[in-house]
């Protein structure tokens, strides 16, 4: 009988993996917030809080509008900037959690990106940049990177020339060709690529008459998501011989299952953890037996197994 | 932050639109003006409701406005109903704070955290006086309760003057010799309240959240030290810290 660990193990593209659940950035703050939890080192990876060169208060309130099985936040990249993050936030997370890290990057210009990268690039336990072109929340930047091939792909070069860590595209669903778009990132030297972000909604607040959310529009995510990011997913999985982590709508065992039998050599748990802060552990808790339920010996073993 | 199954005990009308409801279960609130975050059925998000009270014995009370899709389905649980609940959230307000006269003004449903702090305040052996102020005499709610406390004179103000001083609670407080004031309540009455005096204080406030545990940074407001998470570093806020 293979043993728990090589049963879970994943690998992104070099990068080894305990197992294959990560909590996606923006939903697990900087980490150590939820050490108080449960212990965060049974999770394969965290991909912490989206960063910015320059400190963010992020967009005005409401940022929160529920919705039939997920949520639309426009929280608008709220960050204490790279320095902070570096200085102070990155090494309270080093006192709790000792596997690689996935340093989210943000940018309104590539200029910005590169800078943000080349200082991440020092920090020795970040294993993997995954650089954000598809905030649907902020002006001029994220998004407008990620809905065109061509700004994607000048992204991906101008980064890939200052780092030597694993560099993963975060990819926005908002498009008409997602594997037109991972493929310009592929092209231009991507490791990988992590989709979905989330998908661009609204919802009025009938008795006011107006927008819930204060910026209007904002990004829904949660489990109705899943069925997008999955098919988005398998389309890029099927298209490109990157490395690509899936994120959206993801709350069970089973669904972690099905992204990987979609391609996906490892995933990402974000709006789950918001209404549930265990999301994570009983995700990794229940993978054994939905393996044997499955007749799964290794998760590595269904990978793209789905063509 | 802890999560609790928690079982309700009993679940009633108190007032147009408000309700009691006490669970069994909970032992680990530290402070008044912590919330909980409970999770109903079929509804993505959890709903974040402030502690009214708390007993030795495992006795939470928690009192709530059913405005919409959420406290409509808290008020269909009946006794013997297990709900799943992530308690003692947020920072609360600080009960022992120096003070001689201390005034509480609480808005609408925002008088329920106070009744906690009321009775740790009564219990430091400190003379208080508590401003209710509701839209009209059908909302009035827990106006025994107060009055039960020792050395608590309790005001009541309506907006259409139907009970008590007739306005709001920025009319009701006008002439009161206080020394520091705790409340919780909308927006608009927070920051009425807070132009209305220069006493120090401390304020509680609302917003829609996400988690409500500090991990989304959907519910952040701006702060005379920067932006900061109402679920976490709030809802309580001291005055001086707020940004009108």
């Amino acid at each position: 009988m293979v043993d728990l660990k090589d049963r879970l193990s994943t690998s992104l593209c070099g990068v080894e993996l305990d197992n294959p659940v990560i909590p996606a950035s923006g939903t697990f703050g900087f980490g150590y917030e939820m050490a108080e939890v449960y212990d965060i080192n049974i999770l394969g990876s965290i991909s912490f809080k989206g960063t910015t060169l320059d400190p963010r208060f992020g967009n005005p309130t409401p940022r929160i509008a529920e919705c039939e099985a997920g949520l639309i936040n426009s929280v608008g990249l709220q960050n204490p900037g790279l320095e902070k993050v570096v200085s102070e936030e990155l090494p309270k997370l080093r006192r709790c959690f000792r596997k690689p890290l996935i340093a989210n990057i943000s940018g309104f210009s590539v200029d910005e990106y590169v800078q943000c990268c080349e200082r991440m690039d020092k920090e020795e336990q970040v294993e993997i940049l995954e650089v954000n072109i598809s905030c649907p929340n902020v002006h001029n930047g994220g998004m407008a990177f990620g809905t065109s091939a061509q700004a994607a792909a000048e992204v991906t070069a101008a980064v890939r020339a200052v780092t030597t860590k694993k560099l993963f595209i975060k990819l926005s669903p908002n498009v008409t060709d997602i594997v037109a778009i991972a493929k310009a990132c592929e092209e231009a030297g991507a490791d990988g690529i992590t989709l979905i972000n989330t998908l661009l909604g609204m919802r009025i607040d009938t008795m006011r008459r107006k927008p819930v959310i204060a910026n209007k529009m904002g990004g829904f995510s949660g489990r109705a998501v899943f069925p997008v990011a999955l098919r988005m997913v398998w389309q890029v999985a099927n298209a490109c011989d990157i490395a690509v982590i899936g994120c959206g709508g993801v709350a069970s065992a089973s669904d972690v299952i099905e992204m990987m039998m979609a391609g996906a050599s490892a995933v990402q748990v974000g709006a789950e953890n918001l209404r549930n802060p265990y999301a994570c552990k009983e995700i990794i808790e229940a993978l054994p037996a939905e393996m044997d339920r499955l007749g799964i010996e290794r998760l590595k073993d269904i990978i793209g197994i789905v063509k | 932050m802890e999560r609790l199954k928690l079982i309700v005990k009993s679940n009633r009308l108190i007032a147009k639109n408000i309700w009691e409801m006490k669970l069994s279960g909970c032992t680990n609130v530290q402070k008044a003006g912590q919330f909980v975050n409970l999770e109903l059925d079929g509804l993505f998000l959890r709903r974040p409701i402030s502690v009214c009270d708390w007993e030795e014995d495992g006795t939470l009370t928690l009192s709530y406005r059913v405005v919409g899709k959420g406290t409509t389905q808290m008020s269909e649980l009946l006794p013997g109903s297990e709900i799943d609940v992530l308690t003692a959230l947020g920072n609360g307000f600080n009960s022992g704070k120096d003070c001689r006269k201390p005034l509480l003004v609480g808005g609408g449903i925002g008088v329920a955290p106070l009744y906690k702090l009321a009775k740790e305040i009564a219990a430091r052996g400190l003379r208080q006086t508590v401003i209710c102020g509701f839209k009209n005499a059908s909302e009035i709610f827990y106006r025994q309760e107060f009055e039960a406390i020792e050395g608590l004179s309790l005001i009541i103000a309506t907006e259409d003057g139907s009970e008590g001083v007739k306005g709001f609670v920025t009319d009701a407080m006008k002439g009161l010799d206080f020394d520091y004031f705790y409340s919780c309540g909308p927006m608009p009455m927070l920051k009425a309240l807070c132009k209305a005096s220069d006493t120090p204080g401390e304020a509680s406030l609302e917003e829609r959240m996400g988690c409500g545990f500090g991990i989304c940074m959907g519910c952040t407001c701006k702060t005379m030290t920067g932006g900061k998470r109402i679920c976490k570093e709030g809802p309580v806020f001291n005055r001086e810290e707020l940004v009108w």
